[in-house]
């Protein structure tokens, strides 16, 4: 661990190991969790955070990297976009590595982590739908205590959390899902755009489920589970026969009326709630589609 | 005094015609190029500005003694301050360096601190306390004339009633339409920068990004309090311009913080604080009528513009005098009249960008020509090739083009150039891109074709010549302008000229500064290659003539019989071969001040001969969209302008397709979003620019090149025109796929899947 560098009166600590993160941070003030930088620092460049005393974290092992163990992953915190969207999770979480493409630029996305995309817990932040349509669960971990708390309780409204002073995120288990998934995302540039609208929806043949997380329409976590109810059963899970077109409207109708969008500069609540109407058909579409190819 | 010096092989280096390699681009590319915002000294203060939270307010008081106590503060200034007159301006003095008594929009400056360091720059300005009155900004373009006037100038900044040819006619076909153009921002990536130094004397020295060093030394000076010559600015790497730097930002501020602490001061704008920092591109409202024959001749066009120049002139007045004289496209009508007017409000100050004025009128000129063929069951682009300006045809002012004017091998060339577009499968590759939104059964296709025009160089009777010297000695050319290099390649331009003409390989351009030369002149109007290139031209001209006649008198011969080429001097008769360095071991010297031919003043109908000349340019747009998502992929961009003589194929290359991405931006997603006079993207996270997902592949279909009278080489500027036809071409071919009428851009998701206009 590197601690104590002095840059202007502040401290920054380069931890190395998770007991010196976390002891790094139990202290008063608490220090500002770092990991790829790409919210915090524009924030800070932007004067709307202070800089205080500060930890890095993408260097501690044990966030880094990621592994499977039986139907479980489980992603260290500080594992980043290019990571997710250039590797084995391509297949393993589909959803997710097609959100993580759609994440701001190459550069953005070679040091963007994924804890950084949950603790900001922005609406527009691109992994939240699809860790809310896939039930994750985070690590929390401070020096005194570890606890468990899934995504949708950790994030409680527009950049707020649960994240007590001196925890971190240490991973975020999700399961690996026997199914297709999609991922969609509606913004007004063909990249490295801020979400308007966005949409996962993943099969579950397991469960016989279809789960669906909405984004950048509501402010904080959001799944359309009176659409899931609906459509789950009209799907023949062994194969072969899809659900007609007048149950996928009314599929796309429920997922629209689950969203609770705002009027904001990047787009007004009224376009969002059509696009994520037409989201919604479209992805499930895709996803019948090769379901019923299997 | 540092300069750029590119020494090669004789005979090697390119000339006229070849691709020059720029000197600052491999810096640039890789990190090294010193820009406005690397400047240091040693005994640097770091400057800050306070501005204005409110668009339109009234100041009652401003308490600084909190922010003189911060530690590390020099000093605390306010209008009081001022030393000498306390406003400035381009074209109209009407923009308080720092306002007294009233702010006029959001991000006005009201106080400026120096201090040790950054961080006692900001705690010093969120220590100073302005107790304003807060007012209701006047915003709306369409009724300001009839409110109260926000400046002691008015409300109107110019009106142009342009009346030309008889105003009885009427066509038999009328079609009418009412367009919109939002606020586009120039986007530069370097932010308002620079360093003033003070002198012992007295005098200081600015060194600074800008487009014309000379009219902000004249400013800053009167500013100041102090002789022109007391004032020395000298260019610092510009990080891109396009009209964002020819009014003045942070120059005054920084020689008052430098004069008063006796220390150089470094200023920098962050990146929110230069959105407020500079002016835009003019919000546009425009309603046209046309009328023609059933051949589709056209026979009168009426117009009514209003551009929405904010709370400063800026250069409003000319803007607008390019959008009336241009409103109706290059093409031949016998009969207008163009009501076209600036006006003031409470919005963020406008003025120049890139096409200035004629980038809104083609937006709404073209979709009128569209209109019309749709209204004669013409095809578009006969429409155009029919109507087309030819040389000798008169514009709307009644000025006669003496020059060349290719409109219609523009048109043919673009409209006839084969297609590569094929149909996308990758998702990236259609609209939406990296979000996956798209699958193909709901993506139209569509096509269309625009033509655009504007002025070379400053108009109306300006005088905006360049001077520049040459000194040739040992064999090697040194040229003094203080032309701005921006981006726009007169590096590269001015070392093909200078060998050109002196048969040299090694070429010095001293830095540009205020010091050493007279004006060259705006970088701007498309205007350098021509003004400053000439003057270089006439200067080695000039340098030439004088080392022959001065090697013919030393020689004995006759000066016709010697030839300057390849840096050898030989007789034609033989015998004399002398090399060019043994020949300028006495130098060589030559200064001119270059002129273009005389324009004069638009009368009081908007008539009369007021520009040097004209460049035209068309593109041709696929677009494919997503209609039920209003998502737009632009597929292809096909180009053909009308550029007098290539003179760098590189260089013409990266205009070409530099200007077609801001074309490209302002057509599907640039647009400055303004609320009751606040900016509410200020950021590049919320002001979107296209990337490489969203910027096609620009085909160039021809370059057309007829030598231009009185141009070095016969060179047109070309910076200009690929960001006019291109938005329009854009725009129509968006029209194209959807039927919809979309009269406004950009055009955003909303008009396309609510055309009806809910949002
Ligand atoms: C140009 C640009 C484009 C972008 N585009 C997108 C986009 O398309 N989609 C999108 O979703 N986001 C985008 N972002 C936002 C940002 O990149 C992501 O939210 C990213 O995931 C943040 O991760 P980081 O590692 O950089 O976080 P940091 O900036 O390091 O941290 C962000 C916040 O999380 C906290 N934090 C970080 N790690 C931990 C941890 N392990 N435990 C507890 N707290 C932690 C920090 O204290 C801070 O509050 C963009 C940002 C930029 C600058």
């Amino acid at each position: 661990m590197l601690n104590g560098r002095q840059h202007g009166g502040v401290s920054v600590t380069i931890a190395t190991s998770l007991e010196d993160a976390c002891a790094a941070l139990a202290v008063e003030p608490c220090p500002l969790v770092l990991s790829g930088g790409t919210d915090l620092m524009v924030e800070v460049n932007r004067g709307s955070r202070r800089v205080g005393d500060i930890v890095v974290v993408n260097r501690v092992p044990e966030l880094v990297g990621w592994r499977r163990k039986g139907d479980q992953l489980r992603l260290g915190a500080a594992v980043t976009f290019a990571e997710i969207c250039g590797s084995e999770l391509e297949s393993l979480v589909p959803a997710l590595a097609q959100a993580a493409r759609t994440v701001g630029s190459p550069q953005i996305r070679n040091v963007a982590t994924l804890g950084g995309n949950i603790a900001t817990a922005s609406p527009a932040g691109d992994s939240i739908p699809v860790l809310a349509a896939l039930d994750a669960v985070l690590e929390l971990r401070s020096a005194e205590a570890t606890r468990e708390v899934s995504l949708r309780d950790f994030i409680t409204g527009v950049k707020q959390t649960c994240l007590l002073p001196g925890e971190l995120i240490e991973a975020v288990r999700v399961p690996v899902l026997d199914g297709p998934q999609e991922f969609c995302k509606v913004g007004t540039r063909n990249a490295m755009v801020i979400s308007v609208a966005s949409l996962a929806i993943l099969a579950n043949r397991g469960s016989r489920r279809i789960t669906v997380g909405l984004g950048s329409v509501s402010p904080a976590p959001l799944r359309a589970s009176d659409a899931e109810d609906h459509i789950s059963p009209h799907i023949n899970w062994d194969g072969g026969a899809i659900p007609d077109e007048a149950t996928i409207a009314h599929f796309a109708r429920l997922v629209a009326g689950a969203a609770n969008p705002i009027d904001d500069h990047r787009s007004s609540a009224l376009y969002r709630t059509h696009a994520i109407r037409v989201l919604a058909r479209r992805a499930l579409s895709r996803v019948l589609g090769r379901l019923s190819a299997t | 005094m540092t300069g750029t010096r590119v020494a090669r092989r004789t005979g090697t280096a390119p000339r006229i015609g070849e691709s020059a390699r720029r000197p600052d681009g491999v810096p640039k590319a890789t990190g090294s190029f010193s820009f406005s915002s690397d400047l240091r000294h040693d005994r640097m203060l770091w400057g800050g500005t306070l501005r204005s939270p409110h668009p339109s307010a009234r100041i009652r008081s401003v308490q600084i003694g909190e922010a003189v106590a911060v530690t590390g503060v020099h000093a605390v200034l306010l209008s009081d301050d001022v030393p000498g007159q306390k406003v400035f301006g381009l074209e109209h003095r009407d923009q308080p360096v720092l306002a007294g008594d009233v702010v006029r929009y959001e991000g006005e400056p009201i106080a400026i601190v120096a201090a040790d360091h950054p961080e006692a720059v900001r705690t010093a300005l969120r220590a100073i306390v302005v107790d304003y009155e807060v007012l209701t900004p006047v915003v709306d373009p369409m009724t300001v004339e009839e409110t109260e006037s926000i400046h002691p100038d008015g409300n109107l900044i110019r009106r142009i009633h342009l009346r030309h040819g008889s105003q009885d006619v009427v066509g038999d076909v009328q079609v009418e339409g009412t367009y919109e153009v939002a606020m586009q921002d120039q986007a530069f990536l370097g932010p308002e920068s620079g360093m003033a130094v003070p002198a012992d004397d007295g005098s200081i020295d600015l060194y600074v990004a800008t487009q014309w060093l000379h009219s902000d030394r004249d400013q800053v000076a009167d500013c100041m309090g102090l002789d022109p010559e007391k004032v020395r600015l000298t260019l610092a790497g510009v990080g891109g311009a396009f009209g964002a730097r020819e009014d003045l930002s942070l120059h005054v501020h920084l020689c008052m913080l430098a004069q008063h602490t006796g220390r150089p001061v470094k200023m920098v704008y962050s990146r929110e604080e230069s959105f407020h920092g500079h002016v835009h591109r003019h919000p546009a409202q425009m309603w046209y009528r046309h009328h023609a024959d059933r051949d589709g001749t056209l026979v009168r066009v009426e117009a009514r513009l209003i551009l929405d120049g904010g709370a400063y002139a800026s250069s409003s007045s000319a803007v607008i005098a390019n959008a009336t004289c241009f409103a109706a496209g290059p093409y031949r009508v016998p009969s207008a009249e163009i009501n076209g007017a600036a006006v003031r409000t409470n919005n963020p100050p406008c003025g120049a960008m890139r096409g200035f004025g004629a980038v809104q009128t083609c937006f709404a000129h073209e979709a009128q020509m569209d209109r019309l063929a749709k209204a004669l069951g013409m095809d578009p682009v006969e429409l155009r090739l029919h109507n087309a300006l030819v040389p000798g045809d008169k514009l709307l002012t009644g000025q006669t083009i003496t020059g060349t004017a290719p409109v219609a091998e523009v048109i043919r060339t673009c409209a006839e150039h084969p297609s590569a577009a094929a149909i996308a499968t990758d998702p990236l590759e259609l609209p939406g891109g990296t979000g996956r939104t798209a699958d193909p059964g709901h993506v139209v296709r569509g096509e269309a074709l625009a033509l655009g025009f504007k002025n070379l160089m400053f108009s109306e009777g300006f005088d905006d010549s360049s001077e520049a010297s040459c000194r040739l000695l040992d064999g090697v050319a040194t040229i003094t302008s203080a032309c701005a290099e921006v981006g726009q390649g007169f590096v590269t331009v001015v070392q093909q000229i200078v060998r050109e003409v002196l048969g040299v390989d090694e070429v010095v351009l001293l830095q540009a500064s205020t010091a050493d030369v007279g004006s060259a002149g705006s970088t701007s109007a498309s205007r350098q290659t021509w003004m400053s290139g000439g003057a270089v031209q006439e200067a080695c001209g000039q340098v030439r003539v004088q080392l022959l006649e001065r090697l013919a008198t030393q020689c004995g011969v006759d000066t016709d019989d010697l030839v300057l080429a390849d840096g050898q001097i030989v007789s034609l008769s033989g015998g004399l071969e002398v090399d060019l360095a043994v020949a300028t071991e006495e130098p060589v010297e030559a200064s001119v001040v270059f002129r273009h031919a005389p324009t004069w003043p638009l009368d009081e109908h908007g008539q009369g001969s007021a520009h040097v000349a004209f460049a035209f340019s068309a593109h041709r747009a696929i677009v494919d969209v997503d209609t039920e998502l209003g998502l737009v992929k632009v597929v292809e961009l096909t180009t053909s302008q009308d550029v007098g003589r290539v003179l760098n194929p590189m260089q013409v290359v990266g205009q070409l397709e530099g200007g077609a991405a801001q074309g490209v931006g302002l057509a599907v997603m640039e647009e400055v979003l303004v609320t009751d006079g606040r900016i509410r993207n200020a950021s590049f996270t919320d002001y979107l620019v296209p990337t490489a997902l969203d910027m096609p592949p620009v085909e160039i279909a021809a370059l057309i090149e007829q030598a231009e009278p009185g141009a070095p080489f016969g060179a047109k500027g070309i910076g200009e025109a690929p960001a006019i036809s291109s938005t329009a071409a854009v725009a129509a071919a968006i029209r194209n796929a959807t039927g919809l009428n979309l009269p406004r851009v950009p055009v955003r998701p909303v008009d396309i899947v609510f055309p009806e206009g809910a949002t």
